[in-house]
């Protein structure tokens, strides 16, 4: 039985998206239909090595799962994740000069890669930027000579003898303290934080402006994007996701409201206003409408691990660019095709402003993104099939493989085929993640995080 | 016109004074005040009509968009802008859309039918402008003169900070506070514009700021209008008229305050 889980899974890989099948895992958050606004999920985020995983909420919350370290030979699943450490990150501002509430809610977090016994990660929201160092600790010191075991210090007089302290063991204790903070250095809201490959350096983006910080230093960032129009009326485009190349450390990416992507490099002058290279798809004419725009606008940027490709999500559908090739995406995936004849009304309830991010899998051979309904989709790159999934806690129990979904576009709807009118727009998966090196993926709903798995043996 | 609640100096040039201007401030009113809610009933029933190149069933569906928007496409998108400028920080990115695809379907309704319906340089947007009637010209002209003023004041407040010039990459930013950003500053400002009658409004500036000896004289280069020359960000020391400026923006907050009333 080992050995023949560990065959196909050296066979597969981590890729395969429709040849492995996706379980339902676990489900985290409240179960009732009434979603208190500050549970709302916003980010969430594996970290390198895919043993903790992060979410952050609407009410400036991080909560960090670890996954159980599971007994490989006898586990019939790899480990659960549990809640590992929960903190307040950021806390509703006022700004008293402009009369204005700062939102608390986590836009992003981004994990550093480990280098001591302490994990680190940044939490942004909309104005601030802060470095969090998540320890452990499993000890604590005992035997003082001055102090009671309850702290009340003792009398010098009384001391006759001298001890050493010794540590004890004690509760595991997670501890999670701010060790930097970055503020005041964005106008606008920060839509999107990315580490360098140096580990020492890291961007963030609001709408208009891109700063380079150095994780060290607080008091001073430098800008190197600034798309800020002379005259604010000229203002046509906004940044919209900007991401630093994972191995390239002077090369950074940022998207645009229009549906344009630029490369720039660092190294060719301090302000990155001229992009190396500008990657835009032309319009097809024969699908253009007045929402041609707003659906072209790019939500999310993500490059991919080997540093080949990026990929970006607009709209209705993924693309997969050649860094070496700008005039169009290499690969395009239509998430909702089906929603394009709806645009005018989800122009009038908002839900085409909606922001959907993609993901990797560990070996980029597989790229998932969220849908409507609760659904999300993978798109198998190799095999180029698609699936579509749903999250959802009805029939849902742990090891059961989840049924691959169908929406029916027009005509006549098949037994198990959802209708487009059926959909619920208030159903949104706009946050995915998958485990840099298994198949385990973590999936969030308004309010609940998902884990699915593929199926072991 | 002046004390003009938000501290605008100077007279403004005929039609340029964007959302103080009655016919703006008219036009968003009435499209505001029009939708009593038979009216919403009667424009989702145009919808529905107008949008048939968007039922799934037509065969016309994949096709090019006809060439004029219906004029309820038209209207909700002034409501999501006049949505989107009330935030008190608004969404820029929801705005710029928003904007953009209106000037799209202003576009595409203007009376000269060769006009093309994506202006895509950003020239072109101003040679559009051109071509509307005077109430859409007065609907960007506001527009663009909101988001004007989000720079002005910003670069104002960014002044006193210090920078290095050690010769690092980029452009330092330095820890200070941001820029007063008057879109936020404004928005509820503006709100109470639209909401109350801009008569009421002048009755409550207290002029004695403007008349007093210490203040220097408004400079109109201070606080240009949408087509005059670029802003006052490159001026790094906050000088006598840009505290002038900033003087008025708060005592025009503070005058929105006080209750109106008759003889104050």
């Amino acid at each position: 039985m080992f050995l023949k889980f560990s065959l196909r899974s050296m066979f597969y890989g981590a890729g395969g998206g429709n040849d492995i099948q996706w379980c339902f895992s676990q489900v985290k958050g409240a179960v009732d239909d009434d979603v208190a606004e500050a549970d709302i999920i916003s980010t969430v985020e594996f970290n390198h090595s895919g043993e903790l995983l992060a979410t952050g909420d609407k009410g400036g919350r991080v909560v960090i799962f670890q996954q159980e370290q599971e007994n490989k030979i006898q586990s019939h699943s790899r480990g659960e994740y549990n809640v590992y450490s929960t903190f307040q990150s950021h806390e509703p501002e006022f700004d008293y000069l402009k009369s204005l509430e700062i939102e608390e809610k986590i836009n992003k977090i981004r994990w550093l890669p480990q280098k001591n016994a302490a994990q680190f990660l940044l939490s942004t929201n909309d104005k601030t930027i802060k470095l969090w160092k998540i320890s452990e600790r499993d000890k604590r010191p005992e035997g003082y000579n001055l102090k009671e075991e309850d702290g009340r210090y003792r009398d010098p007089t009384t001391v006759t003898t001298l001890r050493v302290p010794v540590f004890r063991p004690m509760d595991l204790m997670v501890e999670a303290s701010p060790r930097r903070i970055f503020a005041n250095a964005h106008t606008y809201h920060i839509n999107s934080i990315s580490i360098n490959s140096d580990y020492e350096t890291y961007l963030s983006a609001d709408d208009l402006r891109i700063n380079l910080w150095h994780l060290e230093i607080t008091d001073r960032s430098f800008n190197i994007v600034d798309i800020k129009p002379a005259n604010m009326e000229e203002l046509t485009e906004v940044i919209t996701a900007a991401e630093f190349h994972p191995n390239s450390c002077n090369t950074f990416v940022y998207s645009s409201s229009k549906g344009t992507i630029r490369l720039c490099d660092m190294r060719a002058s301090a302000l990155c206003d001229r992009h190396s290279k500008l990657f835009e798809e032309p319009e097809d004419p024969s699908n253009r409408s007045f929402f041609s725009e707003i659906i072209s606008s790019i939500s999310d940027v993500k490059f991919s691990h080997s540093g080949r490709y990026m990929m970006t999500r607009d709209y209705l559908s993924v693309k997969i660019w050649d860094l070496n090739m700008e005039n169009r995406p290499v690969e395009t995936y239509q998430v909702h095709e089906y929603l394009r004849s709806k645009l005018c009304s989800l122009y009038e309830n908002d839900c085409i402003f909606d922001k959907f991010e993609c993901c990797w899998n560990g070996s980029d051979s597989v790229v998932m993104t969220g849908s409507y309904n609760n659904f999300f989709r993978m798109f198998d790159r190799n095999t180029k099939r698609d699936i579509t999934l749903e999250a959802s806690r009805e029939n849902n129990k742990p090891r059961t493989v989840l049924k691959p979904r169908k929406v029916c576009a027009s005509g006549k709807r098949k037994k198990d085929e959802i209708s487009v009118d059926s959909l619920d727009f208030n159903k949104k998966i706009l946050h995915t993640a998958w485990h840099p090196k298994e198949n385990i993926i973590a999936v969030a709903t308004t309010n609940n995080l998902y884990i699915f798995q593929d199926k072991v043996n | 016109m002046k004390g003009r609640g938000l501290g605008r100096q100077g007279v403004p040039a005929a039609g340029s004074s964007g959302r103080f201007d009655p016919r703006v401030r008219q036009m968003m009113l009435s499209k505001g005040l029009k939708r009593k809610r038979e009216e919403e009933e009667e424009e989702k029933e145009s919808l529905a009509v107008d949008a048939w190149w968007l039922d799934p069933g037509h065969p016309a569906v994949a096709q090019a968009p006809p060439a004029v928007a219906s004029s309820s496409l038209f209207d909700l998108s002034v409501l999501k802008l006049h949505h989107s400028l009330r935030q008190s920080e608004p969404d820029l990115r929801h705005l710029v859309l928003v904007v953009n695809t209106l000037r799209r379907i202003q576009a595409s309704m203007a009376p000269t039918a060769a006009l093309p319906p994506v202006p895509s340089p950003p020239a072109a947007p101003g040679v559009a402008d051109n071509l509307l009637a005077s109430s859409d010209a007065a609907l960007s002209a506001s527009m663009a003169s909101l988001l004007e003023d989000l720079s002005h004041i910003e670069g104002l407040s960014q002044a006193p900070q210090p920078l290095a010039d050690e010769g690092p990459p980029g452009r330092p930013t330095g820890g200070a506070s941001p820029g007063l950003g008057a879109l936020d500053l404004l928005g509820p400002a503006t709100g109470c514009l639209l909401d109350d009658g801009f008569e009421g409004l002048f009755e409550d500036i207290d002029t004695s700021m403007y008349d007093s000896e210490l203040w220097a004289p408004a400079s109109e280069g201070l606080k240009p209008g949408p087509e005059d020359g670029p802003g006052k960000e490159e001026a790094p020391e906050l000088d006598e008229a840009e505290l002038d400026y900033l003087m008025d923006v708060l005592v025009g907050t503070q005058a929105l305050e006080r209750p109106p009333g008759p003889g104050r």
